[in-house]
């Protein structure tokens, strides 16, 4: 298991958000949680993967997210079970958009 | 086009609530936030589920409150550890001083997480426990088996324990799954490969002839929630005291002998009298409904 | 001129072995105990020996029997066949009778197969395409023996090839026409056959099998398997690929990537109004998971290569789609199929394991000897075509530009993820086939498709139109454009994919209006196998390892 978190510039996400998981830990798959962070400028990202040494990887993946979502103020937390970058992205928009729905 | 139908089997633990439940009537207890974590999947260095593979809290169904635990077939393939079974034990310990019209067990296991090992078969056998002092305080359970990983080991016998087990036909419902007895008896016993013959004997049709499914239905979602409103209104018993157990008994020592040495599900459409046993795989679940349900009025 | 030239060496040859044979056969038909001796009896030494089996049907009881003749007397033979696929294949050559193999395909043998060429035990001449090894077979790799396969024969010694007629009608019509000897090994002998696919003049020697020939269900994919990701480059190249180019005429390979087209067409496709529009007219085996297209109504004409397990009852009730004889069953033919798949058709689309900055692709890894069997042919510009369709003639004016003379070009599209399992990246800077090749001394580095002929590729990422491209440069930036987060394409230029999405050369899924998380499994046709029994009406009877009821 690798672990590490990563701090990025967004946008912010704006007020009406709420907590949501997004995605199962199934080999392939990765769960996504998206909780309220501190600072409404940036988006906290911690990632526990199992498959090792991709972490060059996962920040562009994660900088590519920030930059095409208003992330800011989102603390994103990542159970990985080796997923590739296709299923992350994936899973980062789902969850990016689940936690915008039920909040108004 | 037409509302798509969201398949049991290949939903997710949530999905499946989310499907069964009246819209906007779920309360998680110990949510994802919480991190309620597996402390023996950390110590081994495996991935590690924030909800540990179990959904559980309250809703209502069809207007009635109920408790409700999807187990996540995916994480694990459901296994019980020490977390997910406390999760679970404590929804049915919740049951009894609360009294909702029922307990769902939306399971999808094969049984207790070998990594957990003692931690697991203890919580399996306090599932138990505490399913058994759900009813006798008067709250019926109800099992919805449909996901890929079925009802087997510790979970197979928790599903038994329950008063309604409403099942499809690619749930699966057993002790042992075809793996381990293929393991330890040989292929000759039991192909595991053979997939169709798996079915033919775990899935779920099987089990509903066979009297320990009381209710069979497709796989679709909307048709586990139609079941489970079904037997909100109506639902079997469990059987409980000492005369209704030993009818039970009496009852699987008759299926034996109306039985014998059965190793195909086809045999069991033979004997019971079904007219195309070859066919009975293949169709739908009224259709399989309702020739069973005309043999029993022939008997 | 000296003495008399003979003439009728070959025809001598014939008649030297099969007065050798007389005394193990009743006129053509032999008894299964004899037939390791039967072998004996006719091969000669340097033979070159064509042992049925593609990737579907297999001569498997033949191929037993020659692992059992006496290596003293069956020796020094040259193989030359489509497929190496059974061990007993491999066994002959491990057993010292053979000096140099000639195939196709070697799939599941592929890492015995490399490892015998590496240590210098075999020599292969080369690996070919399907179509190429055939036309060999009429020049200069005729067998002299064959051993074929058939469901049924006669007294008389017709066969009955039924579905999975293959690659028999190539391989029985260059040997028994060019003074070589046909075995056929047949399920059951019968007084009257359904229909005659190889008359009995072309046949030699009748076997009854002690059990049926073995027929692998290879192109059955189960939709439980297929990913959300599977279904957002089906998305892709529905809408960026068959939609713009109106393909009407196609070829799928066999991978889950194109089963998930198969099954968006029902859903997806209609949707956009493609029907009647696109996907009319195939060269393809029998996919189950083309039946939902078919019940909708989508599909006009499948040609096939073989049949697939299972599929023959459903076939046989959809006359108007498939070729079927006169006696109700499928007849399929891959050589003719897979020329129709080369010239008829307007696109070919598979999967590959490996794409280099040019291009070029490859399913070769270090180790495997595989092959690629019909792919090259599909996924190749059909230089000798001269008809024309809107498809060929825009993809020409895209690729050739503004020339004088009008000329169209084949789609050639490689669907991949950028990563495959274990984060194996799709797309390198230098294929495994060049070490490959290297090790095993080959002449060329074993490539499916060439960069020249590709003009698509599709991924998670979006389309890349390389036919649109004006430069080899434009072209590198378009493949790295949608490689995604591999090493490849993380060194892209970002100023120059912007380019190059500006001119509609790459386009992301959301310059082609689809959203990502709409690409959910709720949009297959059949989510299983079972579904796809219920689309066929209960026709379809899959393999049991394909059913969970």
């Amino acid at each position: 298991m690798e672990r590490f978190e990563i701090t990025l510039d967004a946008r912010p996400a704006g007020a009406a958000r709420r907590s949501t998981l997004c995605g199962v830990v199934a080999s392939g798959n990765l769960e996504v949680l998206v909780e309220l962070g501190q600072d409404p400028a940036a988006c906290t990202v911690e990632v526990s993967t199992s498959a090792d040494g991709f972490r060059d990887i996962w920040e562009a993946v994660l900088a590519d997210f920030a930059e095409r979502h208003p992330a800011g103020g989102l603390r994103i937390s990542i159970n990985d079970a080796g997923a590739t970058p296709a299923v992350v992205s994936l899973r980062l928009a789902q969850a990016f958009e689940d936690s915008a729905g039920g909040a108004a | 086009m037409s509302a798509k139908r969201v398949s049991y089997f290949e939903a997710s633990a949530r999905a499946r609530v989310a499907a069964l439940v009246d819209p906007g009537s779920f309360t998680e207890f110990c949510p994802p936030a919480q991190r309620r974590t597996s402390p023996h999947l950390a110590q081994l260095d495996a991935p590690v589920a924030f909800d540990d593979g179990v959904v559980v809290g309250a809703a209502t169904v069809d207007g009635k409150p109920v408790l409700i635990a999807a187990q996540e077939g995916q994480f694990n393939g459901g296994a019980v550890g020490e977390v997910h079974g406390a999760k679970i034990r404590g929804l049915l310990e919740r049951a009894a001083r609360e009294r909702p019209a029922a307990v769902l067990l939306l399971v999808d296991s094969g049984g207790v997480r070998l990594h957990e090992a003692n931690a697991g078969l203890i919580a399996i056998s306090e599932i138990m426990r505490a399913l058994m002092a759900a009813q006798a305080a008067g709250v019926p359970v109800f099992a919805l088996v449909g996901g890929a990983c079925g009802a087997f080991g510790g979970m197979g016998i928790v599903t038994r324990l329950c008063d309604e087990v409403i099942m499809s036909e690619e749930g699966r419902l057993g002790l042992s799954g075809p793996e381990v007895i293929e393991t330890v008896k040989g292929v000759g016993e039991f192909d595991s490969r053979d997939r169709s013959l798996v079915w033919r004997v775990t899935g779920g049709k099987l089990r509903r002839g066979l009297g320990e499914a009381t209710r069979l239905v497709d796989d679709d979602a909307s048709a586990f929630r139609a079941a489970a409103v079904a037997a909100l209104t109506h639902h079997r018993n469990a059987p409980a005291d000492l005369a209704s157990l030993k009818a039970a008994q009496a009852a699987l020592t008759e299926r034996r002998a109306t039985h014998p040495d059965t190793r195909d599900g086809l045999e069991v459409w033979r004997t019971l009298g079904l007219a195309q046993p070859e066919a009975v795989p293949m169709l739908a679940s009224d259709e399989f409904n309702r020739q069973l349900d005309a043999l029993a009025t022939e008997v | 001129m000296t003495a008399s030239q003979q003439w009728n060496t070959l025809q001598q040859g014939r008649t030297r072995r099969l007065e050798r044979a007389a005394a193990l056969a009743q006129g053509k038909r032999v008894e299964a105990d004899q037939v390791v001796a039967l072998l004996e009896a006719i091969i000669e030494p340097g033979d070159r020996i064509c042992i049925e089996g593609n990737n579907q049907k297999q001569a498997d009881f033949l191929a037993r029997a020659m692992v059992q003749t006496d290596p003293a007397r069956v020796r020094e033979l040259h193989l030359v066949q489509s497929v190496l696929s059974l061990p007993e294949h491999v066994d002959i050559i491990e057993r010292g009778q053979v000096s140099r193999i000639d195939f196709s395909f070697a799939g599941p043998q592929s890492g015995r197969l490399a490892r015998l060429v590496e240590s210098g035990r075999i020599t292969i001449g080369a690996i070919h395409t399907y179509l190429e090894l055939f036309g060999r077979y009429f020049v200069d790799l005729t067998p002299q023996v064959s051993l074929v396969a058939a469901q049924m024969a006669d007294r008389q010694g017709n066969l009955y090839t039924g579905p999975n007629t293959e690659d028999t009608p190539a391989i029985v019509e260059a040997t028994a026409f060019k003074g070589g000897i046909v075995i056929a090994q047949v399920n059951e002998i019968v007084d009257t056959l359904p229909r005659v696919d190889i008359p009995a003049d072309w046949v030699d020697f009748t076997v009854q099998a002690p059990t049926p020939h073995y027929v692998e269900p290879l192109f059955t994919r189960d939709p439980a398997l297929i990913t959300e990701t599977q279904v957002l480059t089906a998305m892709i190249a529905i809408k960026g690929l068959y939609a713009e180019y109106g393909i009407t005429r196609l070829n799928h390979g066999i991978g889950f990537d194109t089963a998930a087209i198969e099954l968006l067409l029902p859903t997806y496709a209609t949707e956009l109004g493609l029907k009647g529009k696109i996907c009319t007219h195939w060269a393809l085996n029998p996919h189950p998971t083309l039946i939902p297209a078919i019940e909708a109504g989508f599909v006009q004409s499948v040609h096939s290569f073989g049949s697939e397990v299972g599929m023959e009852k459903y076939v046989a009730a959809r006359p108007d789609i498939f070729f079927i004889g006169a006696d109700g069953s499928m007849r399929s033919n891959r050589a003719f199929c897979q020329a129709a798949g080369h010239y008829a058709c307007d696109l070919f689309i598979g999967s590959t394991l490996q794409i280099d900055l040019h291009g070029n692709s490859s399913t070769a890894t270090r180790g495997r000897i595989a092959g690629f069997g019909g792919a090259p042919n599909m996924g190749a510009d059909a230089r000798g075509r001269r008809h024309a369709s809107p498809a060929w003639l825009k993809a020409g004016r895209e690729g050739r530009g503004d020339i004088a003379m009008p000329r169209g070009q084949k789609l050639v599209a490689q669907v991949v993820e950028t990563f495959r399992e274990h984060m194996a990246p799709a797309f390198v800077e230098r294929l495994d086939a060049w070490d490959l090749a290297e090790a095993a001394g080959m002449d060329l580095p074993p490539v499916m498709i060439y960069s020249e002929d590709l003009t698509h590729i599709i991924t998670e990422e979006g389309i890349a139109h390389l036919v649109r491209c004006r430069s080899p440069e434009e072209r590198e930036q378009a493949i790295r454009g949608v490689a995604g987060y591999t090493p490849v394409g993380m060194g892209r230029d970002k100023r120059a994919v912007e380019n190059l999405r500006d001119r509609g050369i790459v386009q992301r899924p959301e310059d082609l209006g689809i959203d990502p998380r709409l690409a959910t499994r709720d949009l297959l046709a059949a989510r299983n196998v079972k579904d796809l029994v219920h689309a066929s009406g209960g026709l379809y009877d899959p393999p049991k390892k394909f059913r969970n009821w």
